[in-house]
């Protein structure tokens, strides 16, 4: 038997949210929030190592009240219990101030063998949280896990990183992230969605980790790191040359072009 | 602010190697420390390691620290973060940085927690405002803003993105400290058991990709791509499609979730252009795209294109690049 917990995010969808220019915010009503696509292959990790081992997938997530759909959405893709942290109190956090909240919620569960972390979310893209989340509860990690060799009292994974692939063991508890690499999610079926849609989503405010947590940590005042300003990049300086014609007419060119631009000089 | 003063630079090494982006931060740290009139360190652990702590002081640092012990050859996370936790506490610099490896992005969130401070990840500039606090630049969803963050407490920690700063040209003759530390090791939890080196291309080094997407026809198409890359050494790339359906390697998969690439040159063949796509190449020198539809995405970020059929256009760019560029 195995207790494994599963910390995901609601993100927006990258390829359809809008973006004002001007402002350099992100209009969130322009695309439904889903599961950040790595939390499901880390998901989809844990469902596997539960359905061999046996015992329970927690998710755990931080987040506005409509990240609630996102955690009832776990439940129909082999969570067995998924817990919504909701409080004003934990708005505007870093990864320090997340990483911090999802740690006391996890200690606050109570017993744990297995974290499993997607490797990055598309939205922030820092891949500091799940790290984080592992020092705070004195664990060790492995990040960039890409494949699970062995499970049971101790673990063996294989761990990605630019061209080295390292082979760790490690006894749990044990946290690792996963990348894209390390299966296929499953779809739920619409008897998993049926089922989700009458589960219960269970919600903890910044008042039920009282026991376990410095709420001075949480949130925005619990965030060392501040936003000072954002500025959005244009394209400047890509010349947007652009040539029609016949395949002869245009490759000569683009070679005339990168001569006078001198690309190739100083390759090789 | 309390006694932390100086800049420290981690000092990556793998197979007893500094990676590149170490000397790049030491060339940047010493941009900074020289503003701030502080001094710039860095901090290096593995075995035998004495000669590469010297080059630390040639590519800018005034003082290297070194753990040399045979158990910090290969890359252990909880022995790395014991050490380099222990000596920011007796040195405290007011600035920590580290590359945005696979290995700097695992181990810098745990010294972060550790010093309960906070880290900005990946990111691509850094600067320091007239309180002298430091301004850390990262691109965020999927590089459509840039964020400009600073850190209340100290030490400022950030990862920095590799290939955006400038190494110094090395100098034999600069002269600095290398500072022993003793090792302390810690670990009886996380094992190696075995590495192993996969050959084959390294992308994110590459000067010229020539990348492929769902204009390619069939994976043996690729070679098509690779004739024209292979004029300048250069690697094919390819975008998420065509790896997700196992058409070539994900490590020449550019994008949000494969790599980040900074090419001299970069030519997208048959790619349209998604969001996740740019985020991974936007960084190159040049932008080439070739794609039959006029309206792809593509083209708003090249600085050349050719609007026309990668399969005619890609064999004459290469036979006329051939008479006047081959080596």
């Amino acid at each position: 038997m195995i207790t494994i917990v599963v910390p995901i995010k609601q993100v927006p969808d990258m390829e359809r949210v809008k973006f004002n220019t001007e402002t350099g915010t992100v209009d969130r009503t322009s695309a439904p929030g889903e599961i950040n696509p790595f939390d499901l292959n880390a998901l989809e990790a844990a469902v596997q190592i539960r359905e061999k081992l046996g015992g329970t997938v927690t998710t755990i997530s931080m987040g506005p009240p409509q990240a609630e759909s996102s955690v009832r959405d776990t439940l129909s893709r082999g969570a067995d219990r998924g817990i919504l942290l909701v409080d004003r109190a934990f708005a505007g956090a870093d990864t320090l101030a997340t990483s911090y909240t999802l740690a006391s919620a996890i200690r606050k569960l109570g017993e744990f063998d297995l974290i499993v972390c997607g490797e990055k979310t598309v939205d922030g893209d820092t891949g500091q949280v799940g790290p984080e989340i592992a020092e705070w509860l004195g664990i060790p990690h492995v990040a960039y896990v890409s494949e699970i060799k062995e499970i049971g009292e101790k673990f063996t994974v294989i761990c990605d990183m630019e061209g080295d692939r390292y082979s760790i063991e490690s006894r749990l508890p044990l946290l690792i992230t996963v990348t894209k690499d390390i299966n296929v999610p499953r779809l739920p079926t619409f008897a998993d969605k049926l089922k989700a849609r009458k589960a219960e989503v269970e919600k903890w405010t910044a008042e039920a980790l009282s026991s376990v947590a410095d709420p001075s940590r949480f949130g925005l005042k619990g965030s060392p790191t501040r936003l000072h300003k954002v500025i959005v990049p244009s394209e400047a300086g890509r010349k947007g040359e652009v040539f029609r014609g016949s395949t002869a007419e245009t490759t000569a060119k683009i070679v005339d072009a990168f001569e006078e631009g001198g690309v190739l000089e100083n390759i090789r | 602010m309390n006694g932390y003063q100086g800049l420290m630079v981690f000092a990556e090494q793998r197979g007893g190697k500094i990676h590149p982006v170490s000397y790049e931060l030491l060339g940047k740290g010493r941009e900074i420390a020289d503003k701030l009139t502080v001094g710039l360190s860095s901090v290096l652990l593995g075995n035998q390691m004495e000669e590469e702590a010297e080059e630390l002081v040639y590519y800018g640092a005034d003082k290297a620290f070194l753990y040399d012990d045979p158990a910090l050859e290969e890359f252990n996370l909880l022995n790395y973060k014991h050490n380099i936790v222990k000596l920011i506490e007796e040195v405290k610099p007011e600035i920590f940085l580290l590359g945005a490896t696979h290995l700097g992005r695992s181990l810098g969130p745990r010294i972060a927690v550790a010093l309960s401070t906070g880290l900005t990840a990946d990111c691509i500039g850094l600067d320091v405002d007239e309180q002298n606090n430091l301004v850390q630049i990262r691109p965020a969803f999927s590089g459509n803003i840039l964020a400009y963050i600073k850190t209340s407490t100290r030490p400022q920690m950030s990862t920095i993105r590799y290939k955006v700063m400038q190494k110094r040209e090395r100098d034999p003759g600069r002269r600095g400290e290398i500072i022993r530390k003793n090792v302390e090791l810690v670990d009886p939890l996380l094992t190696l058991i075995n590495k192993e080196t996969l050959g084959g291309v390294n992308i994110a080094e590459a000067d010229v990709i020539v990348s492929g997407g769902r204009g390619l026809k069939r994976p043996e198409d690729f070679g098509i791509l690779q004739g024209l890359a292979d004029l300048f050494g250069g690697v094919v790339g390819s975008s998420r499609p065509l790896v997700d359906d196992g058409w070539i390697g994900k490590e020449h998969q550019v994008g949000f979730s494969g790599n980040t690439v900074k090419p001299r040159l970069y030519i997208a063949c048959g790619i349209s252009g998604s969001p996740q796509h740019l985020a991974g190449m936007r960084g190159a020198d040049t932008i080439v795209a070739i794609n039959t539809d006029p309206s792809a995405p593509i083209f708003r970020v090249a600085d050349y294109g050719i609007v026309g059929d990668l399969y005619e256009i890609v064999p004459e760019l290469t036979s006329k690049l051939k008479g006047r560029y081959s080596k």
